[in-house]
């Protein structure tokens, strides 16, 4: 009965990984939903209204650049973390984790000192409806961000409480989903919004 | 300072003490909270209730306190209607009624908000939650936990809303609440901002909801149920589901933009600087449309139950049923613009809006068909589901004509705004959708209580609600006709007046079906032994939640089903085989993994709910705190690893011996 039970259990688990990692996808379709509305959004007020141009004066693209290069990096050591979780080193992992941390950080930074700099030169979020929809496109992604580096001291955290065990993997796979999906979001915030704007 | 960031711009001014049907409404609410509270104290129930209800993350228990939460919502969104039609019928030339204008615009956008949002929402969640896991076969949903935040949070975002009644007030804005006119230059009061928040966090609880509605249907079902093989309900709830998982993050994104204007002075949607209101409007409808649908095709799935059932014959036409609610699905999502004919899109955008909606009346044509053929040359058993869905054909069908009408855009520029819609749109909604959720309640209550309501009681609320229907809304398409707008608290000619005075006494009559509801539970609960469901299949059902006992154990299937074909169930009883196992006794049965209850989703959308309270009134360290709460408690969970146990054998055995002890006395 013992032997059962245990066997039950571990099929158990067995079945609900690829279950519990099917509805994150389905969550990361409904954010793609939210961003396609805060683009849509974006470009009909972009190009309307009493500063049609306004964000084109303000944009440095190379700044934009190197803040890419962060976050495409982030995402390139995360892809190392997960690969190490497989082989069970656990110092690996961690710190690979922290170096996509702090990588993702700096393109925090890097967007905030933006933000403010943009604010300076009175390309503030409350002038126009293009500079409202600026903000908050590129600041929803930002915020994700943020979640992001929160969930990433988190699993740093976690994993060695978990014992890298199948539930840190599934927790890895999720938030492997996430930051890459935010990479994606951001390649079209950089076309879209800087690229095309700048042009 | 310190007080500007606990409190914000709240003070005791906001409770409104002067206006007395809102302080009376209050202190009713209030005896009503006291009274419940005291009750459970003096019956020493509070740890019951925290252990097997609030804290439960049983499917079964999560969609009964769905449905107390629609049904509690439905008597208030139901007085709102009241005051409603009594000061139309009242306020007529020279007479000005009881309601002064502000208080009457916050009484319509507070009925369609509740109706909507908590009382159509919850109440499809509840038969959801009830259903879909048993017809599937399958021991609970996809995410059990998740499943209580969800419901946690749409209580929360309820509550919000009715405690804008008493602090402070509620949005004046009509249900979509429309910039500019809710932007904060128009609407400077906190009750756009009680409207945003509580949608807000409602809206997630739903978002969250669909996605494990998805994949508890996509990969939970038992073995040899293929998608085309699903009962007609899945499949509607699927779909309704799908729905809600591409158009809950339009609606979330709406509100944030909304809310970002009044909050930062931003410029989404101002009429200067570049904003643009008709953006709003678009991307409101966006979600709004696919949200009908998002009603509907659940109800329609249970119509189709209900008939299959009722008319003790298979479902006709199931395959072109299943493609009807896809094309419905698909569909749905080109047609918003026909809310708004008017914005002056030019003639080809409105063609194309208005031949997409006219198309939805094919694939629903060919669904009222199949229901219509089931019954043919049927055995039509008219017990009280049965009887709404007779209603509803003809009521759906007045109602879906007068849609047609209006998708056609000269006769909408005609009747736009009127009253015409507001008839039509209850047509559909009444007729169609809560028709439809009171057959499905009826219909699958005894599973999930163990007794069936009782029938006498039952039809006069049939009739009542019926006949109450037609005389409230019958005048509103002739008034609409002849012009009159909605949302008028007072009009000066008296010609209008005897026909609100017919919408009043129709009103009347709803409130007596209602009543009679109420008295039909009573009844039900007091003769609940005579009324008891022994054998757990007191209608002769065809699908696999009527296998098993009344009420469904905690664990639903002692052993999963298998399935070969639709309705297996009809099928085994045939053939004699489901009604009696081989030897019961020495059946094997296996120890039953299940979830263990936990509070993190009730903590956590408490916390939600301050901080959308504390985002209304300004409070910013509230706010922080209930925002860090609620992330904190989802994450402090992520911690625990007791989150499961085993029901033992044993206790599997004896509850299967006792149900099957008890269908062998029901013989």
């Amino acid at each position: 009965m013992q032997t059962e039970a245990v066997m039950a259990h571990h099929e158990h688990h067995h079945n609900t990984d690829a279950i519990d990692v099917f509805g994150f996808w389905l969550y990361i379709m409904t954010d793609c939903v939210l961003f396609g509305c805060l683009f849509a959004t974006f470009l009909v007020l972009n190009t309307m209204g009493m500063q049609p141009s306004a964000l084109k004066s303000h944009l440095n693209l190379y700044d934009v650049l190197i803040e890419s290069m962060f976050l495409l990096a982030s995402n390139f050591t995360f892809c190392l973390a997960v690969l190490n979780l497989y082989q069970k080193k656990l110092f690996k992992v961690q710190l690979w984790l922290a170096l996509s941390f702090v990588l993702g950080a700096s393109f925090i930074f890097m967007e905030v000192t933006e933000f403010i700099h943009l604010a300076k030169e009175g390309f503030r979020w409350d002038v126009s409806g293009a500079a409202s929809a600026f903000f908050t496109l590129v600041g929803t992604h930002g915020l994700h961000v943020t979640f992001g580096l929160l969930w990433i001291l988190l699993l740093i955290i976690q994993m060695p409480l978990l014992k890298m065990n199948q539930v840190a993997r599934r927790r890895m796979t999720y938030l492997g989903l996430f930051w890459n999906f935010l990479d994606i979001v951001w390649i079209f915030v950089f076309t879209i919004v800087y690229l095309m704007g700048a042009i | 300072m310190l007080e500007k960031l606990l409190l914000g711009n709240l003070t005791l001014d906001a409770i409104p003490w002067h206006v007395p049907i809102i302080m009376g409404a209050a202190v009713f609410m209030a005896i009503g909270l006291v009274a419940v509270l005291l009750l459970i104290t003096i019956t020493h129930k509070w740890k019951y209730i925290w252990d097997e209800w609030i804290t439960s993350v049983d499917h079964k228990k999560i969609g009964i306190m769905y449905l107390i939460l629609a049904m509690v919502m439905l008597l208030r969104g139901f007085s709102d209607a009241i005051l409603m039609r009594t000061q139309q019928a009242i306020a007529a030339g020279h007479a000005t009624g009881y309601l002064p204008p502000e208080h009457y615009n916050q009484i319509f956008t507070a009925h369609g908000v509740i109706m909507i949002f908590f009382v159509a929402m919850p109440f499809m969640f509840a038969l959801l939650n009830m259903v879909v896991p048993l017809q599937i076969g399958a021991r609970d949903v996809a995410y059990p936990y998740l499943n209580s935040f969800s419901f946690w949070l749409t209580f929360v975002g309820a509550m919000l809303c009715n405690v804008s009644l008493v602090v402070g007030q509620f949005a004046a804005t009509g249900w979509l609440a429309y910039p500019p006119l809710s932007e904060l230059y128009y609407s400077p009061d906190v009750g756009v901002d009680y409207y945003i928040w509580s949608l807000q966090i409602a809206g997630v609880g739903t978002l969250l909801a669909g996605i494990n509605f998805i994949v508890t249907i996509f990969k939970m079902r038992c073995k040899g149920m293929a998608l085309m093989k699903m009962p007609i309900f899945v499949w509607s709830a699927l779909c309704a589901m799908i729905l809600v998982v591409l158009a809950f993050p339009v609606l979330t994104v709406t509100l944030a933009l909304l809310s970002l204007d009044r909050l930062f002075d931003m410029h989404f949607f101002t009429d200067f600087s570049g904003g643009n209101s008709m953006m709003y409007i678009n991307l409101i409808w966006v979600w709004g449309h696919p949200e009908v649908y998002i009603l509907v095709l659940p109800a329609f799935g249970v119509f189709s139950e209900v008939v299959a059932t009722f008319s003790r014959k298979k479902l006709f036409g199931y395959t072109t049923m299943v493609w009807a609610m896809a094309v419905i699905t698909l569909l749905s999502f080109i047609v918003w613009l026909h809310h708004f004919f008017t914005m002056g899109a030019g003639a080809d955008v409105n063609a194309f809006f208005g031949i997409a909606t006219m198309i939805i009346a094919i694939p629903t044509g060919v669904k009222v068909f199949n229901w219509l053929f089931t019954m043919y040359k049927g055995r039509i058993n008219l017990a009280t589901p049965m009887l709404w869905v007779i209603a509803f054909f003809t009521t759906f069908a007045i109602g879906g004509m007068t849609g047609v009408m209006m998708s056609v855009p000269p006769i909408d520029f005609q009747v736009h705004n009127s009253l015409f819609l507001i008839a039509h749109f209850h047509n559909v909604i009444i007729g169609g959708v809560l028709f439809g959720y009171f057959a499905g309640m009826i219909y699958w209550f005894p599973k999930v209580f163990g007794f069936r309501l009782d029938e006498k009681w039952g039809r006069w609320s049939f009739i009542f609600w019926v006949i109450g229907f037609y005389v409230a809304f019958m005048p509103l398409y002739i008034l609409g006709m002849s012009g009159v707008m909605r949302r008028i608290n007072h009009y000066a000619d008296t010609m209008y007046q005897p026909y609100f005075i017919v919408a009043a006494v129709g009103v009347l009559f709803i409130f007596i079906g209602i009543i009679l509801q109420l008295i039909q539970l009573a009844v039900s609960i007091k003769n609940r032994h005579a009324l008891r469901d022994r054998t757990g299949d007191p209608w002769s059902g065809r699908t696999l939640e009527w296998s098993i006992s009344s009420p469904a154990p905690l664990y639903n299937f002692a052993v999963l089903p298998t399935v070969q074909t639709i309705d297996q169930f009809w099928l085994d009883k045939e053939n004699q085989h489901a009604l009696k196992p081989m030897q019961p006794k020495e059946m094997h049965y296996q120890p039953i993994h299940m979830p263990k209850n936990t509070s993190a989703g009730f903590i956590a959308a408490l916390f939600a709910g301050l901080a959308g309270f504390a985002i209304v009134w300004h409070m910013w360290i509230p706010g922080i705190l209930g925002f860090v709460g609620a992330i904190g408690t989802l994450v402090a969970r992520t911690f625990l690893t007791d989150i499961d146990y085993y029901i033992p054998a044993e206790t599997v055995k004896r509850t299967e011996l006792a149900h099957l002890k008890e269908m062998a006395h029901a013989d």
